[in-house]
């Protein structure tokens, strides 16, 4: 019981995270039709820019700047790339993103090198919260979950009470009417696709000290973030959320208990083969839950896809 | 009497509350034109829509030469002989004129899937091709991309791909739309002249063309049909010049 | 870019447009003599193992062009296709009763016949709809297949990955497959066989509708096809062909492992295809030597090549969009109206400076790399022949105005080059 209650925190800083970035990125889908490749690359971005403040000026002035520097990059990304692909088509879009995150990866080890860079956590949170039977629950990982939520709540406010809001939500329906009454629908995806990247920011941000700040760290949590969006499909906010906690738990669970398939499989009644190991399917069998732990989300999207091809939430097919 | 060729029954379509089609019972017999005709809102474009499985109908049913549609997809319904031109323009730019109408021909000339012919080895496959560019007067823009023709040629050029296929039931979405009055004659002998003996179904605005080409005119108002009938009955009928004909009517006479 | 055009016309382009003008046979027959008589123009060991990386990656970039060029399906994992294809084979040559009796030249065709295999399978529910679903289906089961091969040691050998011996083959009319030159005229052939089916594949009526389906999915639907059938096919025999170029990857090296499957070896065959140019059917041809080429040569070079790669690819994708194919077919209007002689001393007059600029660029990124993150103590460096200390300001000084002028001096020309373009593509007028 104990250790569910660990789990569930546990499960739940990683799905929060998950979390702001599916949430720009679902945003700028949304309206733009694009699905930002890159959007994890603007994560690791926000990692590194905050290491480097942080060594001269500390986490905190980190955690305000490199988002905003961040933001400001997505906005010149969209202004200066993606506006001007955005006339060949969708297709080149999605390539032009790919190739934006090859680049930036190549960009950051260029500048920051290959290894793995020392960004801490700050001391001033770098203590046991409380500890369940045993297990202790590190301060950083509450802050993580107040300063995710604390966001989301921020970005609910904006999009449901504030003139801007309504306009975004307006422009996510019905972009060319909303053209038509006269705002300036090109200057609100700059500013959404520079919302939505810093999002990522303040998300590597405070997830670079726990998860590693590394060049690779891009497309570890990236290709994951796209299984999310499609699981909770494409476009809805809701989705994006449900997707994102379900898949930090899931991991999460299969990581902690050890649940091997041979026992899974002799427990709906299929007997262990006599000899195993020269059987095909040796690896099968002896699988575990921890090691396929991080391929899950992609079974569960490769399901979802064959069961209900628009996602858990999604409205349109295509 | 014969089967018709299309027979609606009880059709209705809903998108959410709002009801745009309300019930339509519509016969149409085998090589007659018919055109449907109605103000703007009409549900004309639904209507034609629902014939064609893009939509799928909320109640009723759509019968082609006595054969229920319900449940198949726009491909089989195509494969049954209903063909289809588009409001707005519907065509394959990047590709040739001529490769529109090839691609048009396919199925019709039994290639299916195929992967182990040739499209350019077979006699038929060019003569039939040219033949419809020679009927829509498109032969000298054959290998020019689709994309780069007028807006008259182009919408000849979707009337060509309709009825590549030799389908023998044609369904035309405003094929005159946005046009010229030259143009619009144009087009209109060419309707003429590529229907003869099928049965063609047309929405159309323009009520010299609805007039000059159709055997029968079902006016729709509101997702309903309120009159169907030889020109001349439907010029005359009460309710419909109350309800949209007349000002169009008194300006032609 | 332009540039490379001029001065590095590949043979494998010259020959595709050559044929689309004269006769269909000719570019074909041309291909095989060219591939029959390079190995007697470049006789060393190393030049035979990139021509024969060059022939893979033609026909892996050809197969995925099926998809990205004639499809419209963007795919960001097709390197599982090719990987499983050439897996397949490891395990075939591993059996070795089996192997003994089948000669080594039909090997790729099980490799092929595994990629389409899986491609069956995937494709059933992937080819559903085109667009950003097909491309996030692909990079998902991309990823799931390649974490699996750490997982299914079995079939994917974990990280060393599944070797075997070619050699144990059933000989081919005597020749044991020792020597690599053998092995190039076994990889020439199977690119030669490989290009015409699919450039057959392409003229017959489901490639035709392929293309119809790309540019319009909802009409090819009311000609009576249905477009996830036609997306269906081009997917599976693209599979096919990618698991052929997965089996002469295993004939020719002997060795799979997790690299051939993963996300970057998927990325490198969409930048191969895209930088080539997919609207043409020889675009991933060039793109396959191209990038061969350019790897072969930046590699040996610099550290950064990958770097260097990203912002082509990316640059491609801003301001080329046909890619090398097609710049090179912009230039046919001109050399039908027999003014393209007209472009050559406006293209020197703007592309040489602006290469000059750009290798400029290249040594102010080189140098800033080496001051960043050499080794304390080591100051010297050498780029383009030229040894300096990379701390002191002269070499710095000099860099910036090699850039600076380059780049200037292409700037100044540029809008003479694009009056003289015009000039070129416009009929009559005084010339």
């Amino acid at each position: 019981m104990d250790l569910i209650l660990v789990n569930l925190i546990d499960g739940l800083v990683t799905g929060l995270l998950l979390f702001m970035l599916s949430a720009g990125l679902t945003l700028i889908f949304s309206m733009m039709g694009v699905l930002n490749f890159a959007h994890a690359s603007f994560y690791m971005l926000g990692a590194y820019f905050a290491y480097s403040i942080s060594l001269a000026l500390g986490f905190w002035v980190g955690l305000l700047v490199a988002p905003l520097i961040v933001g400001l990059a997505g906005a010149g990304v969209e202004r200066y790339g993606l506006r001007r692909v955005h006339q060949y088509g969708h297709v080149p879009e999605l390539i032009f993103t790919f190739g934006l995150a090859l680049l930036i990866e190549e960009l950051v080890q260029f500048v920051w090198g290959k290894n793995q860079m020392p960004y801490n956590v700050p001391e001033i949170l770098n203590f046991t919260a409380f500890a369940i039977s045993g297990n202790s629950i590190p301060a950083y990982k509450i802050f993580m979950i107040f300063i995710s939520v604390g966001i989301f709540i921020g970005l609910l406010y904006v999009l449901t009470k504030t003139r801007v809001g309504m306009i975004i939500q307006a422009a996510l329906s019905y972009p060319r009417t909303v053209e038509a009454l006269g705002h300036n629908v090109p200057l609100i995806f700059m500013g959404v696709f520079g919302v939505g990247t810093a999002l990522a920011g303040v998300a590597g941000v405070i997830a670079g000290p726990v998860l590693g700040t590394f060049p690779g760290m891009a497309f570890v949590l990236g290709s994951i973030v796209f299984v999310t969006i499609v699981i909770g499909g494409l476009g809805s906010l809701w989705g994006a959320l449900v997707a994102s906690l379900l898949i930090g738990w899931i991991t999460t669970f299969a990581k902690s208990y050890n649940i091997e398939m041979e026992n899974v499989l002799n427990a709906i009644g299929i007997s262990t083969p006599e000899n195993l190991s020269d059987s095909v399917f040796r690896d099968f069998w002896s699988l575990t839950s921890p090691q396929i732990a991080d391929i899950l989300p992609y079974i569960l999207m490769v399901l979802i896809l064959i069961f209900r091809p628009a996602g858990l939430f999604g409205k349109r097919s295509s | 009497m014969s089967t018709p060729a299309l027979e609606l029954t009880g059709l209705k379509k809903s998108f959410g509350k709002a009801e745009i089609i309300r019930g339509i019972d519509l016969s149409i017999g085998k090589a007659e034109r018919h055109a449907i005709i109605g103000p703007n809102g009409a549900g004309k474009s639904t209507l034609f829509n629902l014939i064609t499985a893009r939509f799928a109908p909320t109640a009723g049913s759509v019968k082609l030469h006595g054969e229920n549609l319900a449940g198949l997809e726009p491909f089989q319904i195509n494969r049954k002989g209903l063909s289809r031109s588009f409001q707005i323009t519907n065509i394959f730019p990047a590709m040739t004129v001529f490769e529109n109408i090839r691609c048009a021909l396919l199925w019709s000339q039994g290639y299916k899937y195929s992967f182990w012919n040739l499209v350019s080895r077979s006699r038929a496959l060019t003569e039939g091709a040219e033949a419809i560019l020679d009927q829509i007067n498109l032969l000298e823009r054959r290998n020019l991309p689709a994309g780069t023709l007028s807006y008259a040629e182009q919408r000849a050029l979707e009337i060509g791909i309709t009825i590549a296929g030799g389908a023998n039931v044609i369904m035309l979405d405003e094929p005159t739309a946005g046009m010229s009055n030259t143009e619009t004659d144009y087009i209109t002998d060419l309707i003429l002249k590529v229907t003869e003996g099928k049965t063609l179904i047309m929405v159309e605005h323009d009520m010299s063309v609805v007039f000059g080409l159709a055997d029968r005119i079902s006016v729709l108002v509101y997702g309903e049909i309120i009159a169907t009938g030889a020109p001349a009955d439907v010029r005359a009928d009460a309710k419909v010049q109350e309800a949209y004909l007349g000002a169009a009517l008194e300006a032609e006479h | 870019m332009n540039d490379q055009i001029k001065t590095d016309p590949s043979k494998a382009a010259e020959r595709m447009r050559a044929g689309s003008m004269i006769l269909p046979l000719a570019p074909w027959l041309i291909a095989a003599v060219v591939l029959a008589l390079l190995p007697q123009v470049f006789t060393n060991n190393s030049a035979l193992t990139i021509m024969n990386q060059m022939s893979i990656t033609i026909v892996f970039a050809l197969a995925y062009n099926m998809l990205l060029g004639q499809g419209g399906m963007l795919s960001f994992g097709h390197a599982v296709y090719a990987g499983v294809g050439g897996f397949a084979c490891m395990h075939i040559m591993n059996m070795s009763d089996f192997f003994a009796s089948i000669p080594l030249v039909i090997l790729p065709i099980f490799g092929g016949l595994f990629g389409m295999g899986l491609a069956m399978i995937v494709g059933s529910f992937s080819t559903r709809s085109a667009g950003t679903v097909f491309a996030m289906i692909s990079l998902g089961v991309g990823e799931l297949i390649a974490a699996c091969s750490v997982i299914i040691v079995a079939f994917f050998g974990g990280e060393e990955g599944i070797s075997g011996d070619r050699t144990y083959a059933q000989p081919f009319f005597g020749v044991e497959f020792l020597q690599q030159e053998e092995v190039y005229y076994l990889t020439a052939a199977w690119v030669l066989i490989s290009a015409a089916l699919m450039y057959l594949w392409s003229r017959t009526p489901v490639g035709r509708m392929a293309n119809a389906v790309r540019d319009n999915p909802e009409r090819a639907e009311f000609l009576g096809y249905s477009s996830r059938w036609v997306r269906y096919y081009s997917f599976v025999a693209s599979g096919f062909f990618a698991g052929v170029a997965g089996g002469l990857f295993a004939i020719n090296y002997e060795i799979l492992t997790e690299e051939n499957l993963n996300t970057a070896s998927s990325g490198v065959i969409l930048l191969v295809t895209f930088l080539g140019g997919v609207g043409f059917f020889f675009g991933p041809i060039i793109g396959a030597v191209a990038f061969t080429l350019l790897q072969t040569v930046l590699s040996l070079s610099t550290e950064l090549w990958a770097f260097y790669a990203g912002a082509l690819f990316v640059a491609t994708v801003m301001f080329f969009p046909g890619g090398l194919a097609g710049l090179i077919m912009m230039h046919v209007p001109a050399f039908k109206l027999r003014k393209a002689s007209g472009l050559i001393l406006p293209y020197l007059k703007t592309l040489l400076p602006g290469a000059i600029g750009l290798f400029g660029l290249a040594a102010l990124v080189e140098m800033t790399f080496h001051f960043r993150h050499a080794p304390p103590g080591d100051e010297e460096m050498t780029i383009f022949w030229t040894t300096f200390d990379s701390h002191s300001l002269m070499p710095w000084v000099i860099a910036v105005a090699i850039t600076l002028i380059g780049l200037g001096i292409a700037k100044a020309t540029a809008p003479s080059l694009r009056d003289a373009w015009n000039e070129a593509n416009t009929a009559g007028g005084a010339s």
